[in-house]
């Protein structure tokens, strides 16, 4: 884990651009609908988490890719220690790599957005909890495209249905700040996905890389 | 009925013991199916009541509940199959699992199609993002997701354990997926109309439902059936009994 989360550091470009599309296609939604402040107040919560998933979805072919072009992979499911707990090493790099970044970045985002600043640390604190289980459920997809032609769009369309209830639960929990309700329930159900593919997206991701590996 | 020991599960899990069994059943399902579409139609087209409140256009649901229902079976039952072909690495289950998924898609598409055209006349609009007609919506995404994986994968025994994954990944998050969807929508305050609280069925429309749901049974088992034939022998045109069986293939 600390080789692949020094990878991913010393190759500044790859963690740049991570950032860079999140902020870009983040831009891209005033400017296709207008500046109008009250529509972009309503869109924001949603938009911000939208492109969180594309990105998330965007970076998942190099959980792998690279270990299993040059063999490394092969090595480590034939290492005497489980291959689920290498492989949650694995996704916990690529977490801190992409998605912890655009968590801190959003605040700043959802500012432009009109988000006041409690809304802003709640969206933090949303895509905190929620984008670990993004990089862990994408693991699965990532690991089960391994090596096949059809790579990126089979991907979004293999893992973008699973998404569907992080976002939900992530954009909900602004929505329900803003309805009067408090955002402990939608917290609360985006650290049981978290603890619940915590423990069973590693085991499904190691069994998927076996199967590629054969 | 015999017990179950003796039935002999493990020679039929061999492709070229099923394959025969397969043939002999198609045409009784197929029948089946027919014979039960027939009277699930007489009955809901000519002997059940014109509803009070919506006329004549309620008569969709004689297409739409039982084709709403097999969509999420057959996910159901290719999960199992996806499960036991995971489990005891048979071939013939992830052949059935295979064979189920465009059936389930089907269903899906003529769930929503016929939900849409119910849609019109009972709420004024074709969509309404409804909590199941998106949970519904996300089911087909699962389906064509199976199939997408299954085609991208050219060896054929890495396909049906990487679609296996896939399903049973798939099929934990389906209940999930519902629950987040109806949740989300009364977030959203959608919809005001709602199908849990309908007027109580006439009998006649009830007998008529369940009549079709038993001929969306047979009809699903019968097409699953000639599919799976077809899997086998293009997956099985090496072995010898496939040739001693269908000359012509050689």
């Amino acid at each position: 884990m600390t080789r692949d989360l020094r990878l991913a550091i010393r190759s500044k470009a790859e963690l740049g651009v991570q950032l860079l599309f999140y902020v870009i296609v983040v831009t891209l939604f005033p400017l296709a609908v207008g500046a109008e402040p009250t529509l972009l107040r309503a869109l924001g919560p949603g938009v911000l988490w939208v492109a969180a998933l594309l990105a998330s979805l965007l970076s998942l072919p190099r959980i792998f890719a690279a270990d299993f072009a040059d063999g490394s992979l092969e090595q480590l499911a034939l290492s005497t220690h489980p291959l689920p707990a290498l492989i949650s090493g694995k996704i916990a790099a690529h977490w801190m790599s992409t998605g912890l970044p655009l968590a801190v970045a959003s605040p700043i985002l959802g500012a432009q957005f009109g988000l006041t600043t409690d809304e802003g640390w709640l969206l933090a604190l949303g895509l905190l909890m929620g984008t670990p289980t993004l990089s862990l459920l994408g693991a699965i997809g990532a690991a089960l495209t391994l090596g096949l032609r059809a790579g990126g769009g089979l991907l979004a369309l293999l893992i973008l249905p699973l998404y569907v209830p992080i976002l939900i639960f992530g954009a909900g929990s602004i929505e329900a700040v803003r309805a009067g309700l408090g955002a402990s329930a939608q917290l609360s159900l985006l650290a049981a996905a978290l603890l619940a593919t915590l423990v069973g997206a590693p085991l499904a991701a190691a069994a998927a890389v076996r199967i590629a590996l054969d | 009925m015999r017990p179950m020991s003796s039935i002999p599960w493990f020679r039929l899990a061999s492709p070229a013991s099923f394959f025969p069994l397969a043939r002999r059943l198609v045409p009784w399902f197929s029948a089946g199916a027919a014979v039960l579409a027939v009277a699930g139609l007489w009955l809901g087209l000519l002997v059940a009541p014109t509803d009070a409140q919506q006329g004549d256009a309620y008569r969709i649901i004689f297409i739409h509940v039982p084709a709403a229902w097999m969509s999420m079976f057959i996910y159901i039952v290719m999960a199992f199959w996806c499960a036991v072909s995971l489990t005891f690495n048979t071939r013939l289950a992830a052949m059935l699992a295979q064979a189920l998924a465009p059936t389930g898609a089907m269903f899906t598409v003529l769930a929503l199609i016929t939900g849409a055209m119910w849609g019109k006349p009972a709420w004024g609009t074709y969509w309404a993002w409804d909590a199941r007609m998106t949970s519904e919506l996300i089911l087909l995404f699962l389906y064509f997701g199976y199939m997408a994986l299954r085609n991208a994968i050219d060896d054929p025994r890495r396909a049906d354990r990487a679609s296996a994954v896939l399903a049973l990944v798939g099929a934990v998050n389906v209940p999930i997926i519902y629950f987040s969807v109806k949740w989300w929508n009364t977030l959203h305050q959608g919809a005001s109309v709602s199908m849990t609280s309908a007027p109580t069925m006439a009998v006649q429309m009830l007998t008529g439902m369940l009549v079709m749901a038993f001929a969306a049974w047979f009809y699903a088992i019968a097409i699953t059936l000639i599919r799976v034939q077809a899997i086998i022998v293009e997956r099985e045109k090496n072995a010898r009994w496939i040739g001693e069986l269908l000359p012509r293939t050689r």
